[in-house]
């Protein structure tokens, strides 16, 4: 108290004093109580856990993290994944469901695998050998807004936590630096929010978006009105004032989780725009994602390049999202403009995944939230209708055998007939993957505990490698 | 059959069956022969797998190994009525005539394996396989309920004398009593008293969600006398600012949320007036019995006395301001799910008991039985949500502003002629429905006179002209009728639309009313829709009911008797559920720590006594929720201080018995109305309505791009757009609760997004400069005196010497940048004023 005012504000001190701070937690930000959990959760005493931190996984698990390719609208399989020699043979012909229409496109073997993939995506054909084709996915219903929400949560009639809010419940986050799920680009539309939200699960568990509505990053990262040399003298201030609380509150983690707060704030001003700024990245590495001024895959490219970068640095759930998959009409020419601009991105993203040796412990996964009918839209139509009785998805790294085409539809490629997947068992597949078992992974709330997979759920064993 | 009480089903079907007669029946050769040859081996080849005890299993609850099995039948009834296969489920399954029971479920049976069973079934189902009584499959309901009302949440709270702890000075009232027992008990001893300052900071921001002013700080201080506390509590709770809060508080359990959320979010234009209800409603102190019986059935209060009629109308917005899956085509899914919704709202916020736990089965730890659920679904489908919005596959697309309360006077009573839009709409409705009858009465008199003229081929050939020209007549009247139904059809859904139409206008307010019919529910097994099983009489939950069975007309839904159950001072939770919520609010955690969860997997309540004291209070009290409020901040135990003691830290670290306050986060409403007040800038007027009104009926989505910049102000933040999937920033950052569900208790996070907006965002920077310049105004004041002042604004204490020495030389040292019109003392002073907004004890309450 007796010091002249002059003292005590050398920042050099001061940056050593925090520094010394973070040093004696011991086990790091794990230790660290960033968050005091109410609800039914709670422990009886009042000591706070970081709920972020890194939770240990139910068994050793084969991948770290996921990426999530969400293709909206429902991506046609007969046109994409799901090879149908039948089809093309019995253009014309009626079946229950209207007139089959033979896919415009070729399909060409691939890989030393041979898997049959559509002429469209030339470039993620050379990955045959990575991707597991999964032809015998089936949902509950054929609806763009409920299939979206059901694919994201494993809900349609109730309010659920979105898959990525369970797995970062689950697992943590390895990134203090940056959130733990992001989501690129997502509707706000068709469930909106709700697709990445946590629902009873607390509030840190959401996702956060990155594009989309308007924000091209995270919210409220720069500063408007301070220079970085004010803020930190700022920021200063109020740390010293929070550990005077902190020292006169006895036993109090909730404070100390306050304090590191600030900290890692003051971090990710730092540290998202880096990892967000692809300026650093080879021209090879750009020009990979078909990134490039012009190029149709620029947008995409750019995504999953950002998507890379998120999961190098610890991001443990990440979706992209690409729309415009609702081919009632135009097929040809709109899947072909779709493939254009994904098909190099998706590519690029493989490789570079491969290169970097992420491939390995990230699980990819591609798809819509349904299929598409064999059958034409109309007899003379160039589209196809809604189809949750059979699609096709695929999935790629992350312990997933490649080069495998699991599952089938029947001979024209409507219904699921082998292999059959659905969304609840591709959620606890994925889980699985990430060392989580989906019926232990559960929360209590409103007198039960809940689940990602409800009551439903098969692990598909096969197509682990 | 399916009409009659569940209780009767077996007695008739033995009465219906006279084969059926298990002491009697013998089984002639014949039959035997015939079962023994055909029906064993089918049974047991087809059926035995997921319906016999050898395989242990009974899908559905139903054994096929036994006469007993099918007798008593699966979760849907008995399989079979003997000598009417008709009748018979088990015929019905196996024919494969209802798409929701199709059995066996992979491959349909041959046609004589069907034959056969038909014919035994019609023979009166001889069956020799006799099951001891052991051996019949349990009934449906394995709940004991009179075993269940041990539980200590469903016994009356019981009447406890105050006890006498040997401290005989610190307790003001009861309350302390009890508390104080508690801790002596365990050799505690309660905390010192808080000091004013932090006392006026602590009840001010728990009764009005803002922050005391330095000059009602002063007052208190220096306020001699005995009843100086009592004066604050008073001047709060008479307070407009007091119902904003404790009314926000009830939002969070009534899910109040402005939009359908979910698959396609459509605005709900008048959420805003349940809202303005319940603020008012605390405001008023409305008792609670008449506060939660106005929300269940203020139409039909309304209609018994005509007192407050607009506001009991308004009050079932409670039962209209679910989530919906609006593009759900299944009606009965739709229904279904919003009954859900109404049952677990008000079972959970009321009662706080998980009933919607038992919509699938019987609640597997409370005793509440399916049947018990759709008792009360059975009420809840014989009343009609009006949110102004209708679910795809209805006629006339999303919207129906005919599915709203109309308030005004001037509406006749039945609520039609509402506008002349809709006169119009209705106009041509009918002129379509006109049109339609004659197109098929038309069209039937075609195939009549096409039918009697194949007849006739060549018999009559005279009436062969008079028969082309009617046929031709008929048909041109019926190309005509087929125009003016398209046209018809299309001017009516211009005026309908499936969206993009402006918002409906006017006095209307979401809310129920009862349907024309009122109808017992019927079982939905596994809570599948269309899986029906017996019918079940309208009721409550027999755990908390009484012999007395209240009567159930079929012109009423039941929810006048419902409100009259939640509300009885015979119902052991809603007083002490209410009470614990307050309880929460004040002290930081409830009694019972799960508020909304009172059932087995509930915490068990750490002072039992009080809560059952508090209860009875809080009833014979009037149910006044401001009494009840005033009796807990005026108890000592409110008082106490929050300081640390490592002595009782060690014995009690959880401080479950209350030795020291216990330190509260400000939610994120009192977050930012504080800045906006402290900034200058709160605008304490309610506003008219909500900026949602504006929004177009279409999905918001599409729309908010537009009206964004319309969806924010500085009203207290309760006033706030709250759509669900698109909650305003600072309340999503800061741990607003989740509108779609019940949550009495928000979580309280602390993650370094919340820093970065404190940081950051401009709203903040904009109350930090709106502070300075507040201070800079001020005249005559040395930058000493405003840093003292905006301490007390912000933290309603004045900084040490050291806090003041220390800010003195932060502004001294603050580097400006030198920019053309900025001025530097304002903007260190604003960054002094934004450091005050950004620490932890701008967020706490002490």
């Amino acid at each position: 108290m007796n010091r002249t005012p002059e003292s005590y504000s050398p920042e050099i001190n001061d940056l050593l004093s925090r520094r010394s701070l973070l040093q004696t937690a011991s086990c790091g930000f794990g230790y660290m109580a960033l968050m005091g959990m109410c609800g039914e959760a709670a422990a009886r005493d009042d000591t706070y856990k970081n709920p972020l931190a890194v939770r240990p996984s139910h068994f050793n698990p084969s991948a770290k993290r996921v990426i999530f390719l969400f293709m909206q609208g429902g991506p046609p399989q007969v046109d994409t994944f799901d090879y149908k020699p039948q089809l093309q043979k019995n253009g014309g012909k009626k079946v229950g469901n209207g007139t089959l229409m033979p896919s415009p496109f070729k399909f060409n073997r691939a890989g030393k695998s041979g898997l049959q993939i559509s002429e469209a995506f030339p470039n993620l054909a050379k990955h045959a050998d990575d991707l597991c084709l999964l032809n015998g996915m089936h949902t509950t219903n054929p609806a763009h807004p409920q299939a979206t929400i059901l694919a994201h949560t494993g809900s349609i009639n109730f309010v659920r936590p979105s898959v990525g809010s369970w797995v970062l419940y689950g697992l943590g986050t390895e990134n203090n630096d940056l959130p733990g799920f992001i989501t690129i680009n997502p509707p706000n539309r068709l469930g909106g929010a709700q697709n990445y939200g946590s629902a009873f699960l607390p509030a840190c568990f959401q996702g956060t978006p990155i594009g989309g509505q308007g924000a091209s990053s995270l919210p409220n990262l720069y500063n408007r009105e301070l220079t970085s040399a004010q803020q930190r003298k700022q920021l200063d201030l109020v740390q010293k004032m929070n550990r005077e609380l902190r020292e006169r509150s006895g036993v109090n983690d909730e404070l100390d989780g306050v304090i590191e707060s600030f900290e890692l704030a003051f971090r990710m001003q730092g540290k998202v725009p880096e990892v967000m700024d692809i300026k650093n990245e080879s021209q090879k590495t750009l020009a990979n994602y078909g990134i490039g001024r012009g190029k149709a895959s620029d947008a995409f490219g750019k995504q999953c390049l950002m998507a890379r970068r998120f999961a190098e640095n610890g991001v443990r759930y990440i979706e992209v999202h690409h729309g415009g998959w609702d081919l009632h009409n135009g097929l040809k020419a709109r899947l072909t403009k779709n493939a254009a601009s994904t098909d190099a991105p998706i590519a690029g993203l493989l490789s570079d995944l491969k290169e970097r040796g992420m491939l390995k412990d990230t699980l990819v996964v591609w798809g819509g939230e349904f299929g598409r009918t064999p059958a034409g839209q109309s007899a003379k139509g160039d589209g196809r209708r809604h189809n949750n009785r059979g699609y096709s998805m695929w999935m790629a790294g992350g312990g997933i055998r490649g080069g495998m085409r699991y599952g089938a539809t029947d001979e024209f490629g409507d219904t699921a007939i082998k292999g059959k997947i659905h969304i609840h068992d591709l959620h606890a597949t994925m889980l699985h993957q990430l060392g989580l078992d989906h019926e232990k992974l559960t929360y209590k709330y409103a007198g039960r505990d809940f689940r990602l997979t409800d009551v439903y759920g098969n692990v598909v064993k096969e197509i682990i490698a | 059959m399916r009409k009659l009480p569940l209780l009767l089903l077996p007695a008739l079907a033995l009465l219906f069956s006279p084969s059926n007669d298990l002491q009697a029946q013998k089984l002639t050769a014949k039959e035997n022969a015939f079962f023994e040859k055909s029906i064993r081996p089918l049974l047991a080849k087809h059926c035995y797998k997921c319906h016999s005890k050898k395989a242990g299993k009974s899908k559905g609850g139903l054994y096929l190994d036994s006469q007993a099995g099918w007798m008593d039948g699966g979760d849907s009834g008995p399989a079979i009525t003997a000598g009417s296969p008709e009748k018979s489920l088990l015929i019905k399954a196996i024919s494969y005539k209802d798409k929701d029971i199709e059995m066996p479920p992979k491959e349909k049976l041959s046609d004589s394996e069907i034959a056969a069973l038909t014919r035994w079934v019609r023979m009166g189902a001889p069956d020799p396989r006799k099951g001891s009584k052991a051996d019949k499959p349990r009934a449906r309901s394995t709940i004991d309920i009179a075993k269940g009302r041990q539980f200590w949440a469903f016994k009356k709270p019981q009447k406890h004398a105050a006890p006498l702890p040997s401290n005989g000075t610190w307790a003001l009232g009861d309350i302390d009593r009890f508390i104080l027992k508690s801790l002596e008990e365990k050799k505690l001893k309660p905390a010192e008293d808080a000091d004013r300052a932090t006392l006026i900071r602590r009840v001010t921001y728990d009764l009005t969600g803002l922050p005391p002013e330095p000059e009602e700080i002063d007052s208190f201080i220096n306020d001699k006398s005995p009843r100086a506390f009592e004066t604050v509590v008073d001047r709060l709770l008479a307070s407009k600012r007091f119902g904003e809060r404790w009314g926000r508080h009830w939002l969070d359990i009534a899910r109040y949320g402005e939009s359908t959320g979910r698959t396609r979010n459509f605005p709900f234009t008048f959420a805003w007036r349940y809202r303005d209800y319940v603020i008012d409603s605390f405001n008023a102190d409305k008792p609670y019995d008449k506060f939660i019986a106005e929300q269940i059935a203020g139409d039909l209060l309304a209609k018994k006395t005509p007192v407050d009629k607009r506001d009991r109308l308004v009050a079932t917005g409670f039962l209209a301001m679910g989530s919906k899956d609006l593009n759900e085509r299944n009606r009965e899914q739709y229904l279904m799910d919003n009954i859900d919704d109404q049952i677990d709202t008000t079972t959970r916020s009321v009662l706080a008991l998980t009933v919607s736990c038992a919509r699938c089965h019987d609640h597997k730890f409370d005793p509440i039985p399916t049947k018990d659920y759709y008792a009360l679904a059975g009420i809840f489908e014989s009343t009609e949500i009006l949110s102004g919005l209708n679910a795809r596959g209805q006629k006339g697309g999303y919207k129906a502003s005919d599915k709203l309360i109309a308030l005004s006077t001037r509406v006749k009573p039945d609520g039609e002629k509402i506008s002349k839009a809709e006169v119009e709409m209705k106009k041509m409705q009918e002129q379509l429905q006109q049109l339609r009858t004659e197109m098929r009465e038309r069209q039937k008199a075609l195939g009549a006179l096409n039918k009697k003229n194949g007849k006739k081929k060549g018999k009559d050939r005279t009436s062969a002209a008079e028969f082309a020209a009617k046929r031709k007549e008929h048909q041109k009247r019926l190309q005509e009728l087929k125009k003016e139904v398209q046209e018809v059809n299309r001017a009516l859904n211009r005026k309908k639309n499936r969206g993009g139409g402006s918002a409906p206008t006017g006095d209307y307010a979401m809310g129920v009313s009862d349907m024309p019919k009122a109808v017992d529910s019927r079982i939905r097994i596994r809570g599948e829709v269309s899986n029906k099983g017996s019918e079940v009489s309208r009721g409550f939950l027999q755990v908390l009911s009484g012999k007395k069975r209240p009567h159930f007309s079929s012109k009423s839904s039941g929810r006048l008797q419902l409100a009259d159950w939640l509300t009885s001072r015979e119902n052991p939770l809603t007083a002490r559920v209410m009470v614990n919520r307050t309880w929460h609010h004040l002290f930081g955690r409830g009694i019972v720590r799960t508020v909304d969860n009172f059932g087995e997997t509930g915490e068990r309540p750490t002072h039992p006594e009080l809560l059952d004291h508090l209860a009875l209070s809080f009833q014979e009290d009037d149910w006044s929720v401001k009494n009840l409020i005033r009796r807990m901040v005026l108890s000592r135990t409110y008082r106490m201080s929050s300081n640390y003691s490592e002595a009782h830290y060690a014995v009690d670290p959880g401080n479950e018995l209350l030795w020291r306050m216990r330190q509260k986060r400000l939610d994120a409403e009192s977050l930012r109305d504080s800045m906006l007040a402290i900034g200058g800038e709160l605008e304490l007027s309610r506003p008219v309505g909500s900026p949602v009104m504006k929004l177009p009926i279409n999905e918001i989505g599409r729309s908010l791009a537009r009206a964004k910049k319309t969806l924010d102000g500085n009203y207290r933040s309760v006033y706030l757009p709250i759509m669900r999937s698109f909650v305003p920033q600072i309340l999503q950052t800061f741990d607003f609760a989740e509108p779609s569900m019940v949550k009495g208790n928000r979580d309280v996070t602390t993650v370094p997004t919340q820093a970065l907006y404190l940081m950051n965002n401009p709203f903040v920077h904009r109350q930090s400069k709106n502070l300075a310049r507040i201070l800079m105004d001020k005249d005559g004041l040395t930058n000493a005196e405003r840093i003292d002042l905006a301490y007390k604004l912000a933290l309603s204490r004045a900084p040490t010497t050291f806090e003041a020495i220390r800010s003195l030389t932060y502004l001294k040292s603050f580097q400006s940048r030198n920019e053309k019109g900025s001025n530097p003392d304002l903007n260190a002073l604003a960054s002094l004023c934004h450091a005050l907004f950004s620490v932890a004890e701008f967020r706490y309450l002490n």
